[in-house]
Formats: C-alpha cells, sequence, structure tokens
C-alpha cells in the first residue's frame, strides 16, 4: 500500500475519532444544560416543560442515540442548532468563518514575505554577523507569545501615532477593503510574527542543507552565478519543508486565534468557540470544535499530498 | 556533566541556561517568602507608581509590587510547565514505545489516538479540558499535559521503531533477555537524546500555552499572581502604566527564550546528523 492511499484511508478514521472526542468531551462539561440555556429562569419551569426542552433539544435520548442523531445530521451538513443564537450552528459558523481565513491567509502571506527571504539570505552568509542578526531576530519572534506582540503593536500605535486600531464591529472585505485591512493589519502582524520566525528558521536549515549538495556543487562547477545557483537551483528543493511547515500553521491558524481575537476584539471562529463553550451552548461547541479539526485535517491532507508530489521518494512508498 | 560542559561551550546553550538559572533562583527566592515585599499586600499610597528604589518594577492598580509579584508568577508558570511536560514526556513515551515495540495494529490504534489529539489546536484543546475541569492550576498542568502528549509519542517512536530492526535487539531478543529489559536498556536508554532535546522545547511551548490560558483567565486564578493574568490586567491601563505590560511581557518572553535556546543547542549537540555536517 504506497503513502497516498495509506493517507487517504486513515482520513475518515480520525476525522470519526474527532467526532466521538468532541462529542463526549463536551458531555463531560459539569452542569444541566437546560440550566446554562435559561440561566436563573430554569428555576421557574414546569418539570413539563423542563421535560419537553429536554426532547425538543434531544437531551432525554440515551448518549448513544444522541450521538448517533448528532453524526447522522453531519452527513446533512446538520450540526443542530445553537443555543445562544437559536440558529442552525452551520450558518452561525460560517458566518465567522470568512474572518478567521482571512487573517490566517494575511498572516501566511506576511510569514511567507518576510521568512523565505531572511532564512535564504541568512543561509547564504552563514555564520557571518548578518546570519547571527536574522537568527536572533528570528528566535526572538519565535519566543514572544502573541499576546505580548499584540499588546506591544496596540501601545506603540497609540503612544506613537496617538491612533486605536477600530474595534468593536467588524468591516467584511467586500464591503470596505480599506475598512477591513486597517483593521486586520495589526492582527495579522502580530500572528505573522512568529509564523515568519519559524519560515525564517526552517528555510534557513534547509537551504544549507541543500547548498551543501552534490548537485548544487555541479551547478556550481559548470559556472552558473551565485543568484542562479541559490534561486533557481537550491531554493526549489529548500522549499519543501516550508511548505510542510506553513500548511501546518496555516492549518492551525484556520482554527481561529483564540487569545489575539480576543485582544483585537475580532468576532472570528476562535472567539466564537471561547464564548460557546463559557456559554455550554453544546450544539456550537461541537459543532466549531469538529469543524476546526476537520478543517486541520484536510489541510494536512493536502499538505502531505502535495509534500508527496514535490518529493518522488514518498510517493513512491520507498524509503 | 559531558553534556552540561558542552552546554556552556554552545553560545546559546549558555545564554539560555543562564536565563533559565536565573528564573529558577527567582522562582525559589519567591517561594520560600525572600520577596522585596508581600505579593499580595497592597499599598495604597503607592497605587499605580512606576519603576523606583522601592518598587523595581512599580506598582499595579491595587497598589500591589510588580517585582515581587513576578517572582511568584514564574514560580507558578514553571511549576505548571514542569509538571505538565513531565506528565507528556512519560504518558507520550511510553504509547510511542509501545506502538512500536507491539506493532501492527496496536501501532494504529495508539497513533491514530494521537493524530486525533494533534488535530485541535493546542490552545482549544486545553480550553476543552479546562470547561470540563474548571480552571485552576491542576487543571492547566492535566490540560497542557495531555495536548503535548502525541508530540512526545511520535518523537518516541520513530527512533523505537528504527531500533527495534536493529541487530541488537534482534541478538538480545535470541539469547532470551526479557521484554521489559529489552524495552528499558536497548530502547528506552537510546531514546534519551531525542527525549532531551523535545522535553526542552516543550516546556517552551508549555510556558506559551499556560500564559495563554491564563491571560483568557482560564488559568490559576487571582488573587494569585499569574504572569497571563497581570498581562490581561495591564491591557485597559496601558497608556498610563506601561510598565505593567512590559514587565510581565518581557518575563514571559524571557522564560520561553531561554529554553528555547537551551533546546536548540541540545540538539545541536545531541543530534548526530547535525554533528556529521560540523565534523
Amino acid at each position: 500500500m504506497n503513502y497516498i492511499t495509506q493517507r487517504l484511508l486513515t482520513f475518515p478514521l480520525v476525522l470519526l475519532g474527532v467526532s466521538l472526542l468532541v462529542f463526549f468531551a463536551i458531555r463531560l462539561v459539569p452542569g444541566d444544560a437546560i440550566i446554562a440555556m435559561l440561566g436563573t429562569e430554569a428555576g421557574l419551569l414546569t418539570d413539563a416543560q423542563r421535560e419537553s426542552l429536554a426532547a425538543y433539544f434531544g437531551l432525554d435520548q440515551p448518549i448513544i442515540v444522541q450521538y448517533g442523531r448528532w453524526l447522522a445530521g453531519l452527513f446533512e451538513g446538520n450540526l443542530g442548532i445553537s443555543v445562544i443564537y437559536g440558529k442552525p450552528v452551520l450558518e452561525v459558523i460560517l458566518m465567522r468563518f470568512p474572518l478567521t481565513l482571512e487573517l490566517a491567509l494575511l498572516s501566511m502571506l506576511i510569514a511567507l514575505v518576510v521568512g523565505i527571504p531572511a532564512g535564504v539570505f541568512a543561509a547564504t552568509r552563514a555564520d557571518r554577523p548578518s546570519d547571527l542578526a536574522v537568527r536572533v531576530f528570528a528566535m526572538l519572534g519565535q519566543s514572544t507569545p502573541s499576546f505580548v506582540v499584540g499588546l506591544l503593536l496596540i501601545y506603540f500605535l497609540s503612544v506613537v501615532f496617538r491612533a486605536l486600531p477600530a474595534m468593536g464591529s467588524f468591516t467584511p472585505l467586500f464591503v470596505d477593503p480599506i475598512g477591513n485591512l486597517s483593521q486586520m493589519i495589526l492582527p495579522a502582524i502580530t500572528l505573522g510574527l512568529s509564523f515568519a520566525a519559524a519560515v525564517t528558521r526552517i528555510s534557513r536549515s534547509a537551504m544549507l542543507d541543500v547548498l551543501s549538495d552534490d548537485y548544487v556543487r555541479t551547478a556550481r562547477s559548470k559556472g552558473a552565478s551565485q543568484r542562479d545557483v541559490v534561486w533557481r537551483h537550491a531554493l526549489p528543493n529548500a522549499l519543501i519543508p516550508v511548505v510542510t511547515l506553513s500548511g501546518v500553521e496555516f492549518g492551525y491558524l484556520l482554527g481561529g486565534a483564540v487569545i489575539v481575537e480576543q485582544i483585537f476584539a475580532l468576532p472570528g471562529l476562535g472567539r466564537l468557540t471561547l464564548d460557546a463553550i463559557s456559554q455550554r451552548d453544546y450544539p456550537l461547541v461541537q459543532g466549531a470544535v469538529l469543524f476546526i479539526a476537520f478543517n486541520f485535517l484536510v489541510v494536512n491532507l493536502i499538505v502531505d499530498l502535495a509534500y508527496a508530489a514535490l518529493d518522488p521518494r514518498i510517493r513512491l512508498g520507498g524509503k | 556533566m559531558a553534556l552540561l560542559r558542552a552546554v556552556m561551550r554552545h553560545p546559546s546553550g549558555r545564554i539560555g541556561a543562564a536565563i533559565i538559572a536565573l528564573f529558577l533562583i527567582l522562582a525559589l527566592m519567591g517561594a520560600v517568602g525572600l520577596t522585596p515585599h508581600d505579593p499580595l499586600k497592597q499599598f495604597v499610597v503607592d497605587r499605580m507608581k512606576g519603576p523606583s528604589g522601592t518598587y523595581w518594577f512599580g506598582t499595579d492598580l491595587l497598589g500591589r509590587d510588580t517585582f515581587s509579584r513576578l517572582m511568584l508568577g514564574i514560580g507558578e508558570s514553571f511549576l505548571i510547565a514542569f509538571a505538565s511536560v513531565a506528565i507528556a514526556a512519560t504518558a507520550g513515551t511510553l504509547i510511542g514505545l509501545f506502538a512500536a515495540w507491539w506493532g501492527h495494529l496496536w501501532d494504529g490504534i495508539l497513533m491514530r489516538i494521537m493524530d486525533v489529539l494533534l488535530a485541535f489546536p493546542a490552545i482549544l484543546l486545553a480550553l476543552l479540558i479546562v470547561a470540563i475541569q474548571g480552571p485552576g492550576v491542576m487543571t492547566s498542568i492535566t490540560a497542557i499535559g495531555i495536548v503535548y502528549t502525541p508530540i512526545f509519542a511520535r518523537v518516541a517512536r520513530a527512533p523505537a521503531l528504527a531500533l527495534k530492526a536493529r541487530e541488537f535487539v534482534e541478538a538480545a531478543r535470541t539469547f532470551g533477555s526479557t521484554q521489559r529489559y529489552i524495552l528499558t536498556r536497548h530502547l528506552l536508554l537510546n531514546l534519551i537524546a531525542p527525549l532531551t532535546v523535545t522535553i526542552t522545547l516543550a516546556l517552551a511551548w508549555s510556558l506559551l500555552t499556560e500564559s495563554g490560558l491564563s491571560f483568557l483567565g482560564l488559568g490559576s486564578q487571582p488573587p494569585a499572581p499569574s504572569l497571563g493574568v497581570m498581562l490581561a490586567e495591564s491591557k485597559s491601563m496601558m497608556t498610563r502604566s506601561p510598565w505593567l505590560m512590559l514587565f510581565p511581557g518581557l518575563t514571559i518572553m524571557l522564560a520561553i527564550l531561554g529554553f528555547n535556546l537551551l533546546g536548540d543547542a541540545l540538539r545541536d549537540i545531541l543530534d548526530p546528523r547535525t554533528q556529521e555536517r560540523r565534523a
């Protein structure tokens, strides 16, 4: 069995595992779902009302039945009804998803545009002061938590430019591109910084590896210019680990950036999940967490397949 | 000892070790009460003071001494980081080792379970666990421990698989070594190098996750001084007293940096591939 078929076969299995974990983890959260829904007013319910509510949300069934129903619903794109919003879970998630997707794409763009050139630059000047400077910055970038970066950015913006980033209501990209970007740029930089640091480090070390390969030496001895050797011969191979790393990071970013969304008051997937957890909106938590894990698995599958396509040694299953 | 000497010879290892040593000393002093001020005491007349000879890093909204609070905060963050990584390293290594040793179906089952855990962003998985257990120090330890278990399982499994196929393990089996002896002496002992590197880096990640959790208000609870909580509280007072944000922020960053630097140095020293390259 080659690598790709094996990957494709385990994918649904892992997804099923994720759904099991999500469903049963939520059931372990202490507290009655109906009380969580109605707050103190739950005390005013008669037993009959309570039972009919439980029946409405399917909470009166045995847990296995509840899981089966939920799973069957998934195949029809039905994730249940959110308790907080009173709307279908999928609709609520898809309302928040564009922001999260845009933020993830912008951060990745920043990371690649900054990280790859920085890594190549450092690798071609290995062990010189300029290489050291790049490495120090990358190390610092990777060690600074996003909330520290975010708070520092807000601080400098408010003190130096005496301006505050627009917060509160979110402006969609297609309604007002300028307004949208001015709102997204700080969070994107915040998330992009540590991402860029990781890209820098991995492209530097991959580039160093490739530059000492025989085929690069051959290219050099044939008289190819330094620029040709670095950008045309070496870089394509050095990019393979960069693709993998960026894919995994991007997959995680699609899960929403809870902390950064919190700092910049952005209504993305991360805050949606956080709110759903704190308000015990079972259907929404389940749906959102499953959606996030699903995205991550799909992105990883694509990355793995791309990786296999780029490297015939993996595609053919040999080693 | 030889390893320690090698770390001290490595430039980033030296810096990383120095940072961690400094933080450990501060945390220990904080734990035995050797702080400049009582970290919980409110000096009401000295609220929101800037750094000074009396209050080295200034005071907060309630007039509590930031430096003393940071000392305790470091202690708590380190305690959670060390305990959670201990859980993750033990559980993960055992899972990876048995997956490799038993092979076949067991390998498939155990590693797919690890894949399931890896499909959640760290902070999200931690949030779910906090929702179940309620926030607190013990919850943070369990949550972060579970979050990083799959990474150790993967780190242990790959080399264990390779070792299992090696002649010396085959030989040990033929002359009747017990399973336990082979697993501990031949496999586990040979995993120490990659595990040491991963443990050090995992300490950095778990500091990151812990401070993130407490920043969201889901880690250790006030009034206990916690680096993440101190930062979250500083946000609304940022323009008036930037030091309230600056010092806890720098403290978290330095602590993570220390473990990252040490981890990198250990990888350079212990990874045979990088040694070859240098030679």
